[in-house]
């Protein structure tokens, strides 16, 4: 079975990013990029079916500027055996996203595609469940348990009052949670073979997808700060505090 | 204009985020009709007719919406769209999950987790972990919104909308539910409480989290925890507040033995007051917190149960 995994390049999540003061959007500029987390999961997931011997090839894809190479080649030092970069300067939305990886599902025909379950950047939780809709997959988002079977899926979900188990029929989409695993770190020899797995790159015209967006972000402010408030210095005084000036107890 | 809400639902009782999304749905303006989809489900559409504002109830009761499978529920809301300009459902994990698939095959853009509505076509909108707050305006035919409810005020009942039931029943044959484990309690919803006491990495094991229920009992509240506390396995992650946790805005936030990492504020930093127990004071969390208490959490978790 092929497995497909998408990552994105995102600002690193150490970084405390800063808004323009034009109000035009994030600082980018000289900020550390990093893979964003829950790709490194979905990373880390499908390489692990890879060495249980369920997976027999993992390719990995990611859509940008060329700067997500960086990206494509941490991947493949972790375990992906070949990349995908569609290059482009538009600010992809989810959905041009998920279009472009459905010409990349329908090439590839892979069994399981996995993908985090959303960005630390935009926040959108969609691009996995806007692929479903449009190749027909199902799909177990908020993933913390795979378990593969005979050409279904397993995929135990965290919702917001526990935990949900539903079986998928393959070819399935999996969108990866906190949960599922703890990524590895790539070893050096691995980081120096990376470098040498095929890595093709593509255009969205290649595949024939209008990635024009259908959002205009109007504006980007910090949002509005909290004062500091006071230490106290016992439990007494917190408990006066919060009956007599918060009043909320 | 007109909006349908997608109306989420348990055991014949409409959930609490549903109300918050209605409210989101008037400030747009236009009818608002509710979906209520699911499995056995006359009851919550019963109570949805109740709810002010809105026009009418759709029903959808069919076993394949049991569960709200994504597969099964977006076919529906899809099929249903047309003559609605905006359709709306709660940020949930219910709603994350069905919502996009329904955009997709729109073919058009979803917008996520509003928390303020500027116009017909204009949302605001957190972005980096609400570090960042966008305005975003959508060109598109209809808009799929889903709705941080700690932003908007739940709708209030007096309403007498009419129930229609609908005969579609979509089954899209490539998913099916096999189990559930939901946490049981008797405390109230965190997303839904008015105290929230959370404990972090501090509280150092899952039994020491019984210092703060007896605390949240006295005080009626929900307990919740830092990614720190799930991640190690003290308590489930159903009680995890944060970025890609729950969203809460309590009028009483207590932290225990919690940093304060940017994606715990993102899930916590709209509480009306933020109270912070932790003997770190360089903790971040103190710097949101209006109140800070520097001390051992083990020596003043108990006394303030004793004094509340």
């Amino acid at each position: 079975m092929k497995v497909l995994v998408a990552v994105k390049r995102v600002v690193d999540y150490n970084v405390k990013i800063r808004v323009k003061s034009d109000e035009s959007g994030v600082d980018l500029a000289n900020v550390k990029m990093a893979m964003n987390p829950f790709c490194e999961i979905a990373v880390e997931e499908a390489v692990r079916l890879k060495e249980s011997g369920a997976a027999d090839e993992i390719v990995v894809v990611s859509m940008g500027p060329k700067a997500c190479q960086e990206q494509i080649r941490t991947a493949m030092a972790l375990g992906a055996d070949r990349g995908i970069q569609i290059e482009t300067d538009e600010d992809l939305e989810s959905l041009a996203v998920a279009k472009l990886l459905a010409k990349v599902v329908e090439e590839e025909q892979p069994g399981l595609v996995i993908l985090g379950k959303q960005s630390i950047d935009s926040d959108n939780n969609q691009t996995g469940q806007m692929l479903g809709a449009i190749t027909g997959m199902p799909q177990g988002t908020f993933a913390s348990e795979v378990n593969l079977g005979e050409g279904i899926v397993d995929v135990t979900r965290e919702v917001d009052g526990g935990l949900q188990t539903l079986s998928l029929k393959m070819p399935a989409i999996v969108t990866t949670d906190l949960r599922l695993n703890e990524p590895r770190y790539a070893s050096l020899p691995n980081i120096m073979k990376a470098k040498r797995k095929p890595l093709d790159v593509k255009t969205p015209a290649d595949y024939g997808v209008d990635v024009t967006p259908r959002l205009k972000t109007l504006k980007v402010e910090a949002p509005a700060q909290r004062e500091a408030g006071i230490l106290v210095s016992s439990v007494d005084e917190l408990v006066e505090k919060l009956k007599n000036e918060a009043k909320v107890i | 204009m007109a909006t349908l809400v997608i109306a989420e639902h348990e055991n014949g009782a409409l959930k609490g985020a549903t109300l918050n999304t209605v409210t989101a749905a008037q400030q747009l303006g236009g009818d608002i009709d509710l979906l209520v989809a699911g499995s056995d489900c006359g009851a919550a559409a019963e109570a949805a007719a109740q709810v002010a504002g809105v026009n009418k109830v759709l029903l959808a009761d069919a076993d394949c919406y049991n569960h709200q499978l994504a597969e099964n529920l977006a076919q529906l809301v899809t099929e249903l769209s047309s003559g609605y300009s905006h359709i709306l459902a709660p940020a949930t994990t219910t709603g994350k999950n069905f919502m996009p698939r329904v955009a997709a095959a729109l073919d058009v853009a979803q917008i996520s987790d509003i928390v303020s509505v500027e116009g017909a076509d204009t949302f605001k909108r957190p972005i980096y972990a609400g570090n960042a707050i966008a305005t975003v305006q959508s060109s598109d035919a209809v808009k799929v919104i889903t709705v941080r409810t700690t932003a908007f005020d739940a709708a209030g009942e007096g309403g007498s909308a009419s129930v229609e039931a609908l005969s579609a029943a979509h089954d899209a044959g490539v998913s099916s539910f096999v189990k559930e484990e939901l946490a049981v309690s008797d405390r109230p919803e965190l997303t839904s409480a008015k105290v929230i006491i959370s404990g972090g990495r501090g509280m150092a094991n899952g039994e020491n989290f019984e210092m703060l229920e007896k605390v949240a009992d006295k005080l009626g509240a929900a307990v919740g925890a830092s990614r720190a506390a799930v991640d190690a396995g003290y308590v489930p992650n159903d009680m995890q507040v944060g970025q890609t946790g729950k969203i809460v805005a309590p009028e009483l936030y207590i932290a225990v033995g919690i940093s304060g990492a940017i994606q715990h504020l993102a899930g916590m930093k709209d509480s009306k007051y933020i109270v912070a127990i932790n003997k770190d004071e360089e903790a971040p969390i103190f710097q949101v917190a209006d109140y800070g208490l520097v001390a051992d959490l083990f020596d003043a978790v108990p006394e303030l149960e004793q004094k509340l």
